[in-house]
């Protein structure tokens, strides 16, 4: 369903991606780990539009996506979690939400749906509806980033590094909402510094060490291949 | 010398007055500024397009609401045009070029109106003739009208961009153009859109000042210098500051127009603004970082 | 072997376009001879502009100040002093314009960007408004006329200019500053300029003492300016308050992008270009040749940023 090929990326002068080849089916999911710096965020950056790639091909469905605008991938499926949550601070939690719903083709009963929906899986977010975003914790931000990008109804989730900064509480609430969206048939994208989680969650894995994929494995084979976790993650 | 009361009494409802009409035009660029980091130089021209679509209108059909109307949706529609042709290939690039571009725009549209409707200048009959009674001195109704009309706009915006549908996208890409567009919100529209929006409240200025000042070609600098100043003094983006920083000023332009011509007047919202960028450069109400 | 090519080129060309400019006032009709003088005054004052727009990123529409008071310090000192005396109108000329510059240079170091370029422009129209309404000194609205200095060489000789002279002496004035601004450009002082202009942040951090770069830049650029001012007061031999008024700045700003930012010859080229192009349009549009002319100005500000000479900027910077 997402594919790339041989995707060069570059931000200004530095050359990021040297070249990164992964694909995700759907319903799958799929971690992509590596030490901080060798472009996992540029990948997904890349994928969602933001940074343009030089070279290489990205497909979403068979159609070519390179460089397409954020808000048409948004209408096609994809969906995107930024490594800072990106909340919009000046806006309730409602309105967070909101920003996903008014799309085309989507009626009110529909939109009401999906919010009744939202509210039952994180009743923090319900209790805080009308709080500005900006005055959340960090675990509910994140768990309003994650919301707010459900309400696209999206086909895949780019998820970066959605763990990071918080308690092993909320961590373990970040996992069932991993596990939930799989069920819903929802493939994603895993960019994490956790990895006995992503090895928890994902069918598969991509290794990338300087802007390149370096290894290719499932979750089973990783977990009983300690030399390759420790040659490229360290732990 | 001491200045009669009610000379302070009338400069004074004057400036409240003259403080709305700006703050209709402020508000506009405040918000182009916020949203898309443009400095539009020919915001003052858009004022003066406004004013001679009123004067146009007026002239033809005699009804003063009937050219408000039209000013503010034709330059609203120009407005849009213009951004989407001139402003959205430019996006990205460094301010310096949109100042640059913008202030080409405002020589071309100075000189289209001066060749269309000549160097003369048009009056715009007040809809409301006559004056009442302030205190002991006698007061135009018109003026109050049109701090009412302003007031009335700048609510009504407000209230928009708050409660209604699009009022949230606006909002969401002004915090965040990223992630707005993430979220499937199509960002380029919405750009047009709060350009056009800024257009058509700068119009709407403009044929609110017709019966006060008239509507001439090269009136638009004065506007926007003045809504510069309000700007950067309010804060950029910020509409409550903008509000407060244009009657600020215009209270004191009016109270010094007491003592010396009005000519000169004008130097004290330099004053203002010269002090602002030396001790609060972000803008009066927007804590400068450390 | 390449720079040494290019150079020989670049002096080639120099000296063929100063030769022209020499024998111009012999061969041109008495119109056309001061179309050309005007040009090299207005490319000086758009080379001023340049040291600030085009090396060291800062957008000034303040240069009219810098102008203006170059014309009205030379009118005071023609003026003021009889028999009117050349150097002392570039020395008050110059004096005016390098305290507007000090004034002009503080604040460059305090604000970035938008907020410089706007109060530049309320500088402007500050002066202006105090020129315009301070009719006893400054004449106000009419402005005031005076007679042209003697050429002189103190103490030794001094003679009327004629047409010719008077062009062969702002050929002199612009050259000399020419070639002075461009040794500032080449120079290590010019290559910080340049590096301000592309990353502030980091050519701070690299160590430099950014706003005193800035501060002699703009100081270079209002000296210059000033000296424009006092060239054009010579020639014309009046002084008004359009001059200070923003729009010439405005123009100024077109000159140098329509030429070439950062090229110092761009934007002569480019106040050539615009006083021929509308030279050339006002036949037909009269007064209104700012539409085409301003249309074509703003499709160069988007479409062709480098301006008419831009291709050449690395070429003319060695």
């Amino acid at each position: 369903m997402l594919r790339l090929d041989d995707v060069h990326t570059h931000y200004a002068k530095s050359h990021i991606l040297h070249g990164v080849s992964l694909e995700v089916q759907p319903g799958e999911v799929v971690g992509l780990l590596g030490r901080n710096g060798v472009g996992k965020s540029t990948t997904l950056k890349t994928i969602m539009g933001l940074v343009r790639p030089s070279e290489g091909h990205v497909r979403f469905e068979g159609r070519e996506i390179a460089g397409t605008a954020p808000h048409r991938l948004a209408h096609l499926g994809i969906a995107w979690v930024p490594e800072d949550r990106r909340i919009f601070k000046l806006l309730t939690v409602m309105e967070n939400l909101r920003t996903g719903l008014d799309r085309p083709g989507m009626t009110e009963a529909r939109r009401r749906e999906l919010l009744d929906k939202i509210y039952a899986n994180f009743p923090v977010l319900a209790e805080r509806q009308g709080q500005a975003g900006g005055t959340l914790s960090g675990g509910e931000q994140q768990m309003l980033a994650i919301g707010r990008a459900m309400m696209l109804e999206p086909k895949i989730i780019l998820l970066d590094e959605p763990t990071e900064g918080l308690m092993p509480r909320m961590v373990s609430q970040i996992r069932e909402i991993i596990t939930l969206l799989h069920q819903d048939g929802v493939a994603i994208l895993l960019v994490e510094q956790n990895v006995p989680l992503t090895l928890g969650v994902s069918d598969h894995v991509y290794i990338m060490e300087k802007g390149l994929v370096r290894h290719h494995a499932t979750a089973a084979e990783l977990r009983a291949d300690h030399a390759v976790i420790h040659q490229y993650l360290g732990v | 010398m001491a200045i009669p009361f009610d000379q302070i009494l009338i400069q004074t409802v004057n400036g409240l007055v003259n403080g709305m009409i700006l703050a209709l035009v402020a508000s506009g660029l405040t918000l182009i500024f916020g949203i898309m980091d443009v400095v539009n130089f020919a915001h003052g021209d858009l004022v003066m397009l406004g004013g001679f679509t009123g004067a146009v209108t007026i002239a033809t059909t005699g009804s003063f609401w009937l050219a408000l109307l039209a000013a503010v949706l034709v330059i609203a529609a120009f407005g849009a045009a213009l951004q989407a042709t001139t402003l959205r290939p430019l996006l990205g690039r460094d301010p310096l070029t949109t100042i640059l571009a913008t202030f080409g725009m405002s020589l071309v549209l100075q000189k289209y109106a001066l060749w269309q409707w000549g160097p003369s200048a048009r009056r715009i009959q007040e809809p409301l003739t006559g004056q009442f009674q302030l205190f002991y001195l006698q007061y135009p109704w018109y003026r109050v009208l049109t701090a009412v009309l302003s007031a009335a706009i700048i609510g009504g915006f407000w209230l928009f961009l708050r409660y209604g549908k699009y009022g949230i996208w606006i909002r969401a890409t002004m915090q965040d153009r990223i992630m707005a567009s993430a979220m499937g919100i199509p960002v380029p529209w919405v750009h047009t859109g709060v350009f056009a929006i800024g257009a058509g409240m700068a119009a709407a200025s403009g044929v609110l000042f017709g019966p006060l000042g008239g509507v001439t070609q090269n009136m638009g600098l004065d506007f926007t210098l003045r809504a510069f100043i309000v700007v950067v003094v309010g804060g950029m983006g910020n509409l409550g500051g903008s509000i407060f920083a244009s009657i600020l000023i215009s209270l004191l332009e009016a109270y010094a127009s007491l003592i010396v011509s009005p000519a000169q007047a004008v130097i004290v919202s330099f004053v203002v603004l010269i002090l602002t960028l030396l001790f609060r450069p972000t803008g009066l109400f927007v804590p400068t970082p450390k | 072997m390449t720079a040494r090519r290019s150079s020989t080129a670049y002096w080639t060309g120099f000296a063929v376009v100063l030769a022209s400019l020499t024998i111009a006032p012999l061969v041109l009709p008495e119109f056309w001879r001061r179309f050309v003088t005007e040009i090299l005054i207005w490319g000086l004052l758009a080379m001023s502009s340049d040291i600030l727009i085009g090396y060291t990123g800062m957008v000034s529409f303040g240069h009219s100040v810098f102008f203006g008071l170059g014309i009205y310090g030379a009118a005071a000192a023609l003026l003021s002093v009889k028999p009117p005396n050349l150097w002392l109108a570039l020395l008050y000329g110059l004096t005016a314009a390098g305290l507007a510059a000090v004034f002009v240079a503080y604040f460059s170091t305090r604000l970035r960007d938008i907020y410089f370029a706007i109060t530049t422009l309320v500088f402007s129209q500050i002066f202006y408004v105090i020129i315009f309404t301070w009719t006893a000194v400054t004449g106000g609205e009419n402005g005031l006329t005076f007679a042209q200095p003697l050429l002189s060489l103190p103490g030794l000789w001094a003679a009327r200019f004629t047409p010719e002279t008077l062009h062969w002496f702002v050929l002199g004035v612009v050259t000399l500053s020419y070639l002075l601004l461009r040794r500032f450009t080449q120079s290590p002082f010019g290559m910080v300029l340049q590096a301000i202009r592309e990353n502030e942040p980091r050519t701070r951090a690299i160590g430099y003492a950014v706003e005193r770069y800035k501060i002699v830049a703009v100081m270079l650029s209002g000296l210059f300016a000033g000296l424009a001012g006092v060239l054009y007061a010579v020639q014309n031999k009046f002084a008004a308050p359009d001059f200070v008024f923003f729009l010439v700045s405005g123009e100024v700003v077109i000159f140098n992008v329509m030429g070439g930012m950062g090229t110092l010859v761009g934007p002569i080229a480019g106040a050539a270009f615009f006083l021929l192009l509308r030279e050339g349009v006002s036949r037909y549009f009269t007064e209104y040749y700012l539409i085409p002319v301003g249309i074509i100005f703003t499709a160069m500000v988007i479409f062709m940023p480098q301006g008419l000479l831009g291709f050449a900027k690395r070429r003319l910077n060695q």
